[in-house]
């Protein structure tokens, strides 16, 4: 390994800076317009003048900004729950049995990965409304476990590849009986996989827009995203900037605590899923 | 490690030959049985209503007027495709859809680079790149959207008190192919980061070592080798550009004529009812996509992610 050189530090330092500053941006942005007073907050400088909490108080005293919070969390964890025990089924397939149709399961969830969603949201609509499912929780379930299946499948079969499965079979030589085998052996071994597909596909259906603003029609369903178009001052004349801000930095804290807890993870996860084939 | 379990490979499956056939048949059973609910779930909630929707957009059929449904013929395809706003559209999603792949597989690619090869803080730099990614589209566009206010934003400060960026096409259109590319060039720079892991180390030395710059080591060694995860990437995220909808919805709405065709879809079936028109504009959507697949697959011969373990 050559030796690093100061100049070579010196110009990676300046390359990571430059990265960091594309990539954090927008996001001190927001932070700094929740953080404006009212009175600043349409000064145009970067920094705010003047410091103030008072849009994160407004947001949490209305109703609009709790109850998509807790649609989002909710819609978002059950279906990231089910679109990972699915995955995790057909992953294990996969990647260990050989049956016929597999071959045509694995490009059909290519089609589905590639599959405009805007083409579903018509008939979805249509299909909701005479389901009942119209503005309902599980009417944004379904369209998220099946966006985010052919995700958990990808990232699920490539880390299952890599398990080395001989283990269960020592295992159980070594007189372990077939659950103690999965248990002791297999689970700790497949766990980070499955944990990294949750983080992905939580991400997935945390993000979503369209789905979000077509098939929802009241604070029953309409998540944080969605939900985010019609907040409005307390007044009619009052500018919803503040608050719109607040309430995005509160539904990024999630995604900046998995990036920074679970980086190498979810970089694992994402190229492995990719790349394999 | 890695040799005992070579050797135990062979061994079993001979000894497990007697009983393959019954063995086999559960396998089977069990493959398909696991893969069931998954392909259930997605056939359910892509194949039919697809379907569905080849139906209803042969319907005049809009919500305000319930009564009058009626089978129509292609008479809906007629009315999108002799539209100019339809082809307005369309013009602005492809246009938006090739300057911002091209402008991501350039910085992407820098960006992986970066990241496979820096010497400092290659944790932090990790990190912070997969924060565009990770971040809500929507609230990356009200960001933007917030930057680009006049009197409000620091970028709309920069470029002058009296330009209204989001106000004119050109302008707005690039604001929007910034938020884009800003968004989605960390997951390209992944993608393409995976393929770099690829070039063999010895291989760029040996270039190196026949006196081929940094230039000719990128274009002839890495390239090549990278070839497949670019053609990869490049597929999946043209085919993700192509639905483009958060980040107009958000900055312009679709005014001036920035309107993607998902946005269209959008205005036409929640805005405008119109469940028919709706519909045959996502079944042309499904097309274009269908047709954008068809020829990365055929032409540039993309492997398919994950295609490769199930070929058999």
């Amino acid at each position: 390994m050559a030796v690093i050189t100061t100049g070579k530090r010196v110009r990676w330092t300046i390359i990571d800076v430059i990265v960091v500053v594309y990539a954090l941006v927008p996001v001190l942005w927001t932070l700094s317009l929740s953080f404006k007073s009212k009175a600043t907050i349409g000064d145009g400088s970067f920094i705010p003048q003047e410091w103030s909490v008072q849009s994160y108080v407004d947001i949490f005293q209305t109703n609009d900004f709790l109850l998509a919070l807790v649609n989002s969390i909710g819609i978002s964890l059950i279906a990231t729950a089910i679109a990972v025990v699915l995955g995790t089924m057909a992953a294990y397939a996969i990647a260990r049995l050989d049956f016929p149709g597999k071959t045509a399961l694995v490009g059909f969830s290519l089609l589905v990965a590639m599959f405009p969603q805007v083409s579903l949201v018509s008939p979805l609509f249509s299909i909701e409304r005479s389901l009942s499912l119209f503005d309902t929780w599980p009417g944004l379930i379904l369209p998220y476990i099946t966006f985010a299946l052919p995700l958990a499948i990808y990232t699920l079969s490539a880390f299952f590849r890599e398990i080395p499965w001989e283990l269960e079979k020592a295992a159980k030589m070594d007189g372990a009986t077939p659950a103690q085998a999965f248990r002791r052996v297999i689970a700790p071994l497949a766990a980070p996989g499955v944990f990294t597909t949750a983080i992905l596909v939580f991400i997935f259906c945390w993000n979503d827009f369209l789905f979000a603003i077509s098939l929802t029609a009241t604070t029953r369903s309409r998540t944080v995203p969605a939900a985010l178009q019609f907040f409005t001052g307390a007044s009619q004349f009052e500018d919803p900037t503040g608050q719109i801000c607040a309430a995005a930095v509160v539904i990024t804290i999630p995604i900046v605590l998995f990036v920074l807890f679970f980086q190498r993870r979810i970089v694992a996860g994402l190229t492995s899923g990719a790349v394999k084939g | 490690m890695s040799q005992t379990t070579e050797a135990a490979r062979p061994a079993t499956t001979h000894r497990a030959k007697p009983v393959l056939s019954e063995g086999k048949r559960a396998e089977r059973r069990l493959g398909l049985l696991l893969c069931a609910p998954a392909a259930i779930v997605m056939l359910a909630v892509t194949g039919w209503p697809i379907i569905y929707s080849v139906w209803l957009s042969l319907q005049r059929y809009d919500l305000r007027f319930p009564d009058k449904q009626e089978f129509v013929g292609l008479a809906n395809y007629g009315t999108v495709l002799s539209n100019g706003y339809w082809w307005t559209a369309f013009g602005t999603t492809a246009l938006i859809t090739v300057v911002s792949v091209a402008i991501e597989l350039v910085l992407g690619m820098a960006l992986a680079l970066i990241m496979h090869r820096t010497l400092v803080g290659r944790g932090l730099v990790r990190t912070v790149s997969l924060i565009p990614y990770g971040i809500v589209t929507v609230v990356a566009a009200f960001s933007w959207k917030f930057a680009w206010t006049p009197d409000t934003g620091y970028l709309a400060k920069l470029v002058g008190p009296d330009t209204a960026v989001l106000t004119e096409k050109l302008p707005a259109l690039s604001a929007i192919i910034l938020a884009e590319v800003w968004k989605t060039t960390p997951f390209m720079a992944l993608l393409l980061m995976a393929g770099l892991a690829l070039v063999p180390d010895d291989l760029l030395k040996a270039a190196s070592m026949d006196g081929a710059g940094p230039w000719q080591r990128f274009t002839k060694v890495m390239l090549p080798v990278m070839k497949p995860a670019i053609l990869v990437a490049l597929l999946f995220r043209t085919l993700d550009a192509f639905r483009i909808f958060d980040n107009i919805f958000i900055l312009t709405g679709g005014s001036q004529g920035t309107g993607s065709v998902s946005m269209q879809t959008y205005d036409n079936l929640i805005r405008g009812l119109n469940l028919g028109i709706g519909s045959t504009m996502s079944v042309l959507i499904f097309i274009a996509v269908a047709i954008v697949a068809f020829v990365f697959i055929k032409v540039f011969g993309t492997a398919a992610p994950g295609s490769d373990p199930g070929r058999r």
